[in-house]
């Protein structure tokens, strides 16, 4: 079953194509990655289907609801999640809190209960911590549960905005270049999370630079170059496709 | 048992509020913890937007002498009872920092201060005009506050009464800070591109926090009017805007009671500088520079982070 469906989506920044009629379909309960070079439109991508960019022309489809032009926090309410190649980590709260602000559609957030702390309005706050701390287990940060975010290490921030994309139950996860900066057992450690969320029932795109960990977990793969389709498929498909590397794999 | 550590801080200044009437040996020492308190609260309002929300306003005089004036034209020449006056100043502060938080609010840094700056201009300039009714420049008499028939009059019982106040306003920020909408106010400050992908509608969140702050201060306008007696546009200008967020900066942002020590100290000293008093806006301007660039996490935020770093 699709899950994603994306057809003739083209963004214009000027006169540059950064996306250029662009068609793929992502099946639910996949990992699905994009690669290309640098300015192939990756991010621009990302951008345009969790609702940060607004797109020039052509579809994004969720379950066949077109949900382009529509504000990042009305997707989130879809189901639809991100994490950012630039950390977007909220420094003014602690770690654990990064990852409660997740959980923000599910919780009782009308305002009289917050001034005056309302019973139920405690307890499902209380509830909402300890998930975030089991999220935060689940990405291998259960020694900052009660640290500072800014105390956290790069990598460490990382997998805190994994845990904190986790909190919204997403259907459709987007992970931009979760592996960037990290060393090579971090990686490995990274690799493993994904899995696991995947295996969870969570359906991943992907956008990496780290071939190893893409060629490892991927189910499906699209290549981009200069904002169009280069190619798409399996692991073994695109390592062998003579046009990626050419462009890309060198 | 013991209250939650939350709380620890407000039954602190509890005791301190309990015990202060047995140093205030005259009526001028009570009105100037009066006048201390009155600025905290409308300080720990601002401070929600500042502070927590990261949302500058240079405007927030503006809404205290909009609540004042509401009460002291409806009770002085209407006649209303001065709880419904108040009533009457929240809802209009409350539709008019409304109306005008949509398009404000858009704008961000200096675009932002600019816009909150000229609102605040605006209202002071219109009770200097508007004569007829708020008497000008020279200023109008408020009648005091009454309610039930029991009017409130003397320092002794407008302390009390402040006191209170204080507690409870600090009791809902920090009720409001620790919650989900006080989650989704400080992302709003931390990453708002972070907070509208988690589905937290960031417009949203600064209308709300803008308003709220503006109701604060209009209810402590509207009773520094029945407290004083008298008001004059000066409480509404652009010095006592620049006097509040001064506060905020110098006692600690996102800091509920870094921001209330803020309060203490500065308008503690303006009694210490009567002798100079023209300069008291050169030394406030001077007390903003030098926070921001010696501590700008203000006063107590600092505090505690050199008192962990000495336990740690």
């Amino acid at each position: 079953m699709s899950l994603l469906k994306i057809e003739g989506l083209t963004k214009t920044f000027g006169g540059v194509h950064a996306i250029e009629d662009l068609s793929f379909t992502i099946q639910a309960g996949t990992i699905h990655s994009v690669i290309g070079p640098n300015g192939a439109g990756k991010t621009t991508l990302f951008n345009l289907i969790t609702g940060i960019y607004a797109p020039t022309s052509g579809k994004i489809l969720l379950e066949g609801w077109d949900i382009a032009h529509k504000p990042p926090y009305e997707l989130a309410k879809l189901g639809l999640c991100r994490t950012f190649q630039n950390l977007q980590i909220c420094f003014n709260m602690t770690a654990i809190e990064n990852v409660m602000m997740g959980s923000h559609l599910h919780l009782n957030t009308s305002f009289l209960a917050a001034l005056f702390r309302f019973p139920t309005l405690s307890q499902g706050d209380h509830e909402c911590r300890e998930q975030a701390a089991e999220l935060m287990k689940l990405v291998g940060l259960s020694k900052y549960i009660t640290a500072d975010a800014d105390s956290l290490p790069y990598g460490a921030l990382k997998r805190l905005e994994i845990a904190r994309a986790l909190a919204t139950s997403p259907r459709l996860l987007l992970l931009d270049e979760p592996a960037a900066g990290l060393n090579p057992k971090e990686t490995a450690e990274i690799d493993e999370v994904i899995q696991k969320i995947c295996q969870s029932g969570v359906t991943i795109l992907l956008v990496e630079h780290d071939m190893k960990l893409v060629m490892n977990i991927s189910d499906h793969i699209l290549v981009l170059d200069y904002g169009k389709k280069l190619a798409e498929g399996k692991a073994e498909e695109i390592r062998n496709n003579t046009a990626v590397i050419e462009a890309y794999l060198g | 048992m013991l209250p939650p550590k939350r709380y620890h801080g407000l039954l602190l200044l509890a005791f301190i509020i309990m015990i202060l009437p047995l140093f205030l040996t005259n009526n001028f020492h009570y009105d100037v913890a009066i006048h201390i308190g009155i600025n905290a609260i409308v300080v720990v309002g601002l401070n929600l937007l500042i502070g927590y929300a990261g949302q500058i306003s240079l405007g927030h005089a503006g809404f205290f002498g909009l609540g004042a004036y509401t009460s002291g034209i409806l009770t002085a020449n209407y006649a209303w009872p001065p709880l419904l006056a108040l009533g009457a100043g929240v809802i209009l502060v409350g539709l008019l920092a409304f109306l005008v938080a949509h398009p404000i609010l858009r704008l961000k840094g200096h675009y932002l201060a600019m816009a909150t700056l000229g609102l605040g201009m605006i209202i002071s300039i219109v009770l200097s005009t508007e004569d007829r009714y708020t008497g000008g420049p020279d200023g109008m008499t408020v009648p005091s506050f009454s309610l039930f028939g029991w009017e409130i009059l003397g320092e002794q019982n407008w302390y009390w009464i402040i006191g209170c106040l204080l507690l409870l306003s600090i009791w809902l920020a920090l009720n409001l800070i620790d919650s989900p909408v006080g989650r989704a106010l400080r992302a709003v400050h931390g990453s708002e591109v972070a907070a509208q992908v988690v589905g937290i509608d960031t417009i949203r969140y600064k209308i709300l926090i803008f308003v709220i702050s503006a109701i604060f201060a209009s209810i402590m306008g509207s009773l520094t009017a029945h407290y004083t007696g008298f008001i004059t546009p000066v409480i509404a200008d652009f010095f006592h805007s620049i006097e509040l967020v001064t506060m905020v900066v110098l006692g600690g942002m996102a800091s509920t009671f870094g921001v209330v020590i803020g309060a203490f100290i500065l308008t503690l000293l303006p009694q210490f500088l009567a002798n100079v008093e023209e300069y008291e806006v050169m030394i406030f301007g001077l007390i903003l520079i030098l926070t921001m660039i010696f501590l700008p996490k203000g006063l107590l935020p600092t505090l505690i982070a050199l008192k962990k770093r000495h336990t740690a």
